[in-house]
């Protein structure tokens, strides 16, 4: 079912009769049977989508089609999807079987026929011997698949996840996210799920699409996302470490931070931010790029170089929007998106150092002097104003 | 030797409580199985004769009021408990649902009125409402063409009569269950409900299958508190029908087991009464610690503590 998103708006108002644009005129489609994440920071409009496609929220504006039929109009109850919340919202008072079995019924579905489909989807899941079992009596991971399971028992044309692996440990993250890909592949259904985590949208999505404050940063797969970023904020958003971003200028063809030249560019002679990912530099023998390290972390196969320069941008980091245990409802949407107006939810990390990834045979000790190249398709040179790329 | 001490300004700290406990509670509970226990007992003279144990109980069942009392007051219990638990869960899923705040909360002060108005002053007003001739039901009914009914006035039938008291008890205890139900409510995670509506689930369904049980502590707790209320039913009987406790011309038709135990304290200067009280006072005792026991039983198969 190919999901299409048309100019959808949602605008909150707040009590003091001001107005907060959660979603700015999204323009997205969704393909068939792929899985597909909504990948932002904190309040930036991910949630208020999925709940905008599941109908729990209404648009303000725009359409919502599943495949031909607009759905738009159309109430949650009638749209034929899934949906796993954050915390699941698995009835406590139901055991897993009456769990899965609830949307069956709700659908007058034969309690024999019933019953063997909500085994097979557990199974599926991999929770068919805990049929009996209350979430309470089940661990994070069990109650996710149950959740799962809810789901999908009634064959929903769409599949929704809100932030599905916040509530949990990260060993388990590795092991449900491998999991949902797998139900996923296994099922073919559509899939849409949000998550603030970009390894996590990364390493599972067919296709990602990166949000910042409603608007649309850019679409596409999530490697083509990550190496030609369309503008700093994606670039700043994907890959853990952090992109590094430089002071830099473009003069006369010659890329340059402070005055050291680290590259090419054709565009004209203007005031540049250079953004190098951490696995971007090179040690070498001759640069005008010289450093001295300050820290050096070595963990396995690689080492990660902490190096102080002038030149580096100071980035606010983005906040982790979610604790622990959390839950987003749709009610919290509209607040988080009302919080987000007021200016809060970024820290400013003031050190004016930088990351560099380099192979851990070069035996780098703090207080070396090394001279870096920098490989062209790691580095991305953003406009200093507008933050397009140059 | 710390341990004592500390247990001996432990005792000093519940004193106060303790001794109001003792001399209230307590020495009163432990008196009426003394009296019960006298035979012939003038409380005015302090003088009996022997002992009996039987006899007092035996007096309470002789009571020509015993038999109505019994029926009234299980009537009352069976009928309006569960009428008035159901009544105030639909009101209160109803105000949860209100969206606007303001309203809500005026709502929640009509319905709370109730609880802080005097019952033997609402009681009055209730009588005048269904009053045969100038009632506001009757009135109500007569736009229909329905012809006056004789509630409670000279002559009223036992049924209309009893129907009215049950309007009124029922009315009177919707207010507590009314608020606590709507706190519960409260408390319930708004994503149960957008879970089951993205599952497809009815509003009835809804109800049954999740708010029911996610309430059901609130409703056992009301239950059992509600059951032994009624049990106890007196003051309402007064408000509507005054001392008679019954529709003129047929006093005491809407008698009780409390007013069983008024009636014979109010003859406490014959010998016996008292201990006829007492032994009414513990025949109700036993009957609510029988019915609360079956409640209790039930609920731990019917209630989810979350």
């Amino acid at each position: 079912m190919e999901i299409t998103l048309q100019n959808l708006t949602k605008v909150f108002q707040s009590k003091k009769e001001d107005e907060v644009v959660a979603v700015d005129n999204l323009d997205i489609v969704i393909p068939s049977g792929k899985l597909y994440g909504l990948l932002g920071p904190s309040g930036c409009g991910k949630s208020t989508t999925l709940f905008m496609i599941s109908g729990l929220l209404k648009p303000t504006e725009g359409k919502i089609y599943f495949g031909e039929e607009d759905v738009t109009p159309v109430p949650p109850e009638d749209r034929g999807i899934g949906l796993v919340f954050q915390n699941y919202a698995l009835y406590p008072h139901m055991t897993v079987k009456q769990n899965i079995m609830f949307p069956l019924e709700n659908l007058k579905i034969d309690k024999k026929e019933g019953l063997k489909k909500a085994q097979e989807i557990a199974d599926l899941v991999g929770i068919g011997h805990l049929m009996d079992r209350k979430p309470a009596q089940l661990s994070g991971g069990q109650q996710q698949r149950c959740a799962i399971a809810r789901a999908l028992v009634k064959e929903p044309r769409v599949l929704l996840l809100d932030e599905p692996l916040s509530n949990l440990d990260a060993r388990l993250r590795l092991q449900t996210r491998e999991e949902i890909r797998r139900i996923q592949r296994e099922t073919g259904i559509t899939t849409v799920f949000v998550t603030h985590d970009q390894e996590e949208a990364m390493s599972i999505s067919d296709e990602i699409v990166v949000l910042d404050e409603g608007v649309t940063q850019q679409v596409g797969q999530p490697q083509d996302v990550y190496d030609k970023p369309n503008n700093l904020f994606v670039a700043k958003f994907l890959g853990t470490p952090p992109i590094n971003l430089f002071d830099g200028r473009i003069e006369n063809g010659k890329i340059m931070i402070g005055d050291a030249y680290i590259g090419k560019s054709e565009a004209e002679d203007q005031e540049v931010t250079v953004g190098i990912r951490p696995e971007g530099f090179k040690i070498v023998e001759r640069s005008s790029f010289q450093v001295e390290v300050e820290f050096v972390e070595t963990i396995g196969r690689d080492t990660t170089l902490i190096i102080n320069h002038p030149n580096v941008e100071v980035q606010g980091s983005f906040e982790d929007p979610e604790e622990e245990g959390d839950v987003t409802t749709v009610e919290d949407t509209e607040f988080e998106a009302l919080n987000l107006e007021m200016g809060s939810g970024k820290s400013i990390q003031d050190q004016k150092t930088f990351r560099a990834i380099v192979d851990a045979d070069y035996g780098v000790q703090p207080g070396d002097t090394v001279k870096f190249s920098v490989k062209p398709h790691k580095m991305h040179v953003f406009n200093k104003e507008t933050g397009e790329l140059v | 030797m710390l341990e004592q001490e500390r247990n001996i300004a432990a005792w000093f700290y519940l004193a106060p409580a303790l001794i109001l406990l003792a001399i209230f509670i307590f020495y009163p509970i432990f008196n009426s199985f003394v009296l019960v226990a006298l035979e012939d007992y003038n409380y005015l003279q302090q003088t009996y004769d022997g002992f009996t144990l039987t006899g007092n109980f035996r007096n309470v069942l002789n009571d020509p009021n015993f038999g109505q009392a019994m029926l009234n007051t299980m009537l009352i219990t069976f009928v309006s408990v569960p009428v008035s638990v159901i009544i105030a869960l639909l009101i209160s899923v109803w105000l949860n649902a209100i969206p606007i705040q303001k309203i809500q909360g005026f709502f929640q002060t009509v319905f709370f009125l109730p609880y802080v108005t005097n019952a033997i002053a609402i009681g009055m007003a209730f009588a005048f409402m269904f009053n045969r001739r100038y009632g506001l039901i009757n009135w109500f009914l007569g736009l229909f063409g329905i012809d006056p009914i004789n509630w409670i006035n000279m002559g009223a039938s036992y049924g209309n009569a009893m129907i009215t008291l049950l309007i009124y008890i029922t009315w009177l205890t919707l207010a507590f269950k009314i608020i606590v139900f709507l706190s519960g409510l409260q408390g319930i995670d708004k994503q149960y409900y957008e879970a089951a509506r993205v599952d497809s689930a009815s509003r009835a369904r809804i109800l049954r299958r999740i708010t029911v049980p996610l309430l059901s502590p609130m409703i056992m707790y009301i239950t059992v508190t509600s059951f032994i209320g009624a049990f106890k039913t007196y003051t309402e009987v007064i408000g509507m029908f005054g001392e008679r406790l019954g529709p003129p011309g047929d006093p005491n038709s809407m008698t009780t087991i409390v007013a069983l135990v008024y009636d014979a304290l109010d003859r406490s200067g014959v010998p016996g009464a008292m201990s006829e009280a007492a032994a009414a006072a513990l025949i109700l005792f036993a009957i609510t610690l029988v019915f609360t026991f079956v409640n209790m039983q039930v609920s731990k198969k019917r209630v989810h503590y979350g």
